[in-house]
């Protein structure tokens, strides 16, 4: 188990960032992993995509795939790639502090 | 059990696991008491590991294709019709032509289906040719003949989204097309590429070296992380949804799966894709404690494999039966699951892992059983020899000897993902 610092606070993460434990997440903290991760500013677009995230954690116990954010959480696929380049489920879940998306083996 | 009145149960659904769960159902409950009852729209059981093979011309697709209600014990009665809906507040089913079918327990066993219409230009494209899937005996047995006659060029394997039923299918089917090749002398004019929206061939790290190892040694490339967003069958080209592109002379497309259609039009018993929201380890459906569901129509982390359904068949009878008993549920799934990966060259690996403990090498069922995570002749023998065991020991709802339900732990070494 690694561990990584944001607003000063130490949180536990795996070997490829996602937090392994999301209550240690606060929202303070999303800017800081979007600029580690290469991204500017987060928009509300950003943060309504972030937010379902959580909620969707919170429900089921991961985050979901691609495509199921395109058709529950607003924001359409390809903005989604837009807004998260390379891959939206995963780097949204980091930046939401919940961790890897099992992607459903 | 209340006497004097009968009780229904209503499977919904005629393959693997509606199959294994009435007849295991039938056996344990008595008859005076209650009644099974099954429906299916067609009455074609179709053996789907066998698929596979079918473009290879290894398996003829009539020989996969068995009666569905030949498969049923002796006291279930067997319907064939289309469901509409399932009334879940008024515990009934209401069927194609209007009429309803009331029940005191429903068993959600209606299994994945091919949605290639959530992909744009997929429809066409696996009309018009270049484009095909072994996900359906028609597909299978169209796919045959495209490789019969594809004497060159690149030919991509594609993942459209997950989950997807066996998910090592896939990869099997590029491991056998290299064989295929390989044999007809054609190899070295076939590029094989492997099209995955996974960051890894296998989302378990273990497994995930051992396979990714195997497609290099092949000489197969691995595209990861590519979300198909279209499929061009004019211009021969995948597209993904950040804009990367992979073309292709001949393309096998795994089309998005989802839930069955009366799951969709069922108010609150799905999920986005119509997969029915369940409690993984009771197979309790989230939306009704009379509810329950066995198999690829769950949402759920589990895979969608027929050795699933297989092992859950156990503890859907355990929890229906102390569900009618008024008792609580106290059987648990622990997410087993086992699958052959063929390798091609008459080889196979086998894989036996559940939710806690990912593929790993060792030996299954125990420290003398088949070697694991490891191509072997033997493994390739027992793929053959399941389908034996699947008409006749599996639907019935017997286990098959030495094989039990919760994944065993002797012959595994526990220790190889730390040793790397």
């Amino acid at each position: 188990m690694q561990t990584r610092t944001y607003m000063g606070t130490v949180v536990s993460v795996d070997d490829q960032g996602f937090f392994t434990d999301p209550t240690q997440w606060r929202e303070a903290m999303a800017p800081e992993i979007a600029r580690q991760e290469g991204l500017a500013d987060l928009t509300e677009r950003h943060w309504q995509v972030i937010k379902f995230m959580r909620h969707e954690y919170d429900e089921k116990g991961t985050g979901p795939t691609v495509r199921v954010l395109g058709k529950t959480s607003g924001v359409p696929i390809k903005e989604l790639y837009e807004l998260f380049p390379r891959g939206p489920a995963k780097l949204a879940a980091k930046i939401a502090g919940i961790p890897k998306p099992r992607g459903c083996i | 059990m209340l006497s004097g009145v009968v009780k229904r149960i209503v499977v919904l659904g005629a393959g693997t696991g509606g199959t294994l769960a009435a007849n295991r159902l039938r056996r344990a409950l008595p008859a005076e008491q209650v009644e099974v009852v099954v429906l299916d729209k067609d009455d074609r059981h179709v053996y789907q590991p066998g698929l596979l093979f079918v473009p290879f011309g290894r398996a003829r697709p009539s020989s996969l294709v068995r009666s569905r209600s030949a498969q049923f014990a002796a006291g279930i009665e067997f319907r064939r019709t289309e469901v509409e809906q399932v009334d879940v507040a008024r515990n009934t089913v209401v069927l194609a032509d209007g009429s309803t079918l009331d029940f005191d327990v429903l068993v959600v066993a209606s299994g994945a289906v091919l949605r290639p219409e959530e992909t744009e230009g997929l429809p066409a494209a696996l009309t018009t040719g270049g484009v095909h899937s072994f996900y359906d005996l028609l597909g299978a047995a169209r796919l045959a003949g495209a490789l019969a006659g594809f004497d060159g060029g690149r030919l991509a394997i594609n993942v459209v989204d997950m989950p997807i039923k066996c998910p090592v299918a896939p990869v099997e089917f590029a491991f056998l097309a290299d064989w295929f090749f390989t044999e007809r002398g054609l190899r070295h004019k076939v590029d094989i590429i492997f099209v995955t929206p996974l960051d890894g061939v296998f989302t378990k790290e273990v497994c995930n070296r051992e396979l990714s190892g195997l497609l290099d040694s092949r000489g197969i490339e691995v595209v990861s992380e590519f979300n198909t967003g279209e499929v061009d069958g004019n211009a021969r080209r995948l597209v993904s949804f950040d804009g990367r592109t992979v073309d292709f002379d001949l393309s096998v497309v795994v089309p998005l799966h989802g839930g069955a259609g009366f799951v969709e039009r069922s108010s609150g018993l799905g999920s986005e894709l119509d997969f029915v929201p369940v409690d993984p380890q009771t197979l309790q459906a989230k939306v009704a404690p009379n509810v329950f569901v066995i198999g690829d129509a769950a949402d759920s982390a589990v895979s969608k494999a027929g050795s699933v359904a297989h092992f859950q068949g156990p503890i859907l009878e355990h929890n229906i039966t102390r569900y009618l008993a008024g008792d609580p549920l106290d059987g648990a799934f622990d997410g087993h699951t086992n699958c052959f990966i063929e390798s091609g060259f008459g080889k196979a690996l086998l894989i036996d892992y559940n939710t806690g403990t990912e593929p790993v090498p060792g030996r299954y069922p125990a420290v003398l059983g088949l070697p694991l995570l490891r191509e072997s002749r033997l493994n390739h023998l027992g793929k053959l020899a399941f389908r034996y065991f699947y008409w006749h020991v599996l639907l019935a709802g017997h286990e098959i000897p030495g094989i039990r339900s919760t994944m065993p732990t002797a012959g595994k070494r526990l220790d190889a993902r730390r040793a790397g």
